[in-house]
């Protein structure tokens, strides 16, 4: 967040994405550990990157806010993190529960629970989907027309 | 064998580490005056909350979390794709992607 180069930000997005996989592998989320890496590190990386180069922004003539706005900007959030740490601080550990399903995060499972209860987000996501990549191309198209 | 983690790494570790993310992520927010800088900060943010639902859908056995997962790695996928091409067209347009220098809509 502090570099100023922005490929070097997205560098060290990629690290911090691929530790929170780690973590889901640790929490016996495969699967979700797969779609994580594929989705972001794959997809949602490969596009900032895109944009990046295709607007030449590594050049380091970056304008920066004020120094006040900066440090408001540093402090704000210094307290926001401090106020949910202190409240997070009090909580106490629950005990476990009894039966464990280790098998929970597989994708044998997942596809149940999502194809089962979950059909109808399910169907909306694809809507959803749908409607994203139809924007996408007519914010690019439109462009040329323009330009034309 | 697979074990569970929780029972060596306790939940409220995964609290903390999920809310210094999303602290991060705000910082980043309103520190930077790069549109995309921004856009990476959100991507933090969403993922220091997908961090926390699948640490307590492990945390309660239940595979609803994950499929929340699932769905906001969805929108975020979505959003991103749509995000960028507004980023693109404005880039052309105003040839910056600073946001203070994009006031033509305010009064």
């Amino acid at each position: 967040m502090f570099s100023r180069n922005p490929i070097h930000s997205v560098i060290y997005l990629i690290g911090c994405f691929f530790a929170i996989a780690g973590h889901y592998l640790l929490l016996n989320a495969q699967f979700l550990a797969v779609v994580h890496i594929i989705v972001y590190a794959g997809a949602i990386m490969v596009l900032f990157l895109f944009t990046i180069m295709l607007m030449n922004l590594n050049e380091e003539t970056e304008q920066h806010k004020p120094a006040i706005a900066r440090m408001g900007a540093v402090i704000a959030s210094g307290l926001l993190m401090l106020v949910i740490v202190a409240v997070l601080r009090r909580t106490d550990g629950l005990p476990l529960p009894a039966e464990q399903n280790v098998y929970m995060g597989t994708i044998q499972n997942l596809g149940k629970v999502l194809l089962e209860e979950y059909q109808f987000p399910f169907e909306f996501a694809s809507v959803l989907f749908l409607t994203a990549m139809i924007g996408a191309v007519l914010l690019a198209k439109k462009d040329k027309q323009i330009a034309k | 064998m697979l074990l569970n983690i929780l029972n060596t790494v306790p939940i409220q570790y995964y609290l903390f580490i999920s809310a210094v993310l999303f602290c991060i992520g705000v910082m980043g927010v309103l520190f930077r005056r790069n549109a995309i800088i921004i856009f990476m900060s959100i991507e933090l943010m969403l993922n220091s909350v997908n961090l926390l639902l699948v640490a307590f859908s492990t945390y309660h056995n239940d595979a609803s979390g994950q499929v929340f997962v699932f769905f906001i790695m969805a929108v975020a996928a979505a959003e991103v794709a749509v995000g960028l091409a507004i980023l693109v067209t404005i880039f052309r347009n105003a040839h910056s992607v600073d946001i203070d220098e994009l006031k033509n809509l305010k009064w």
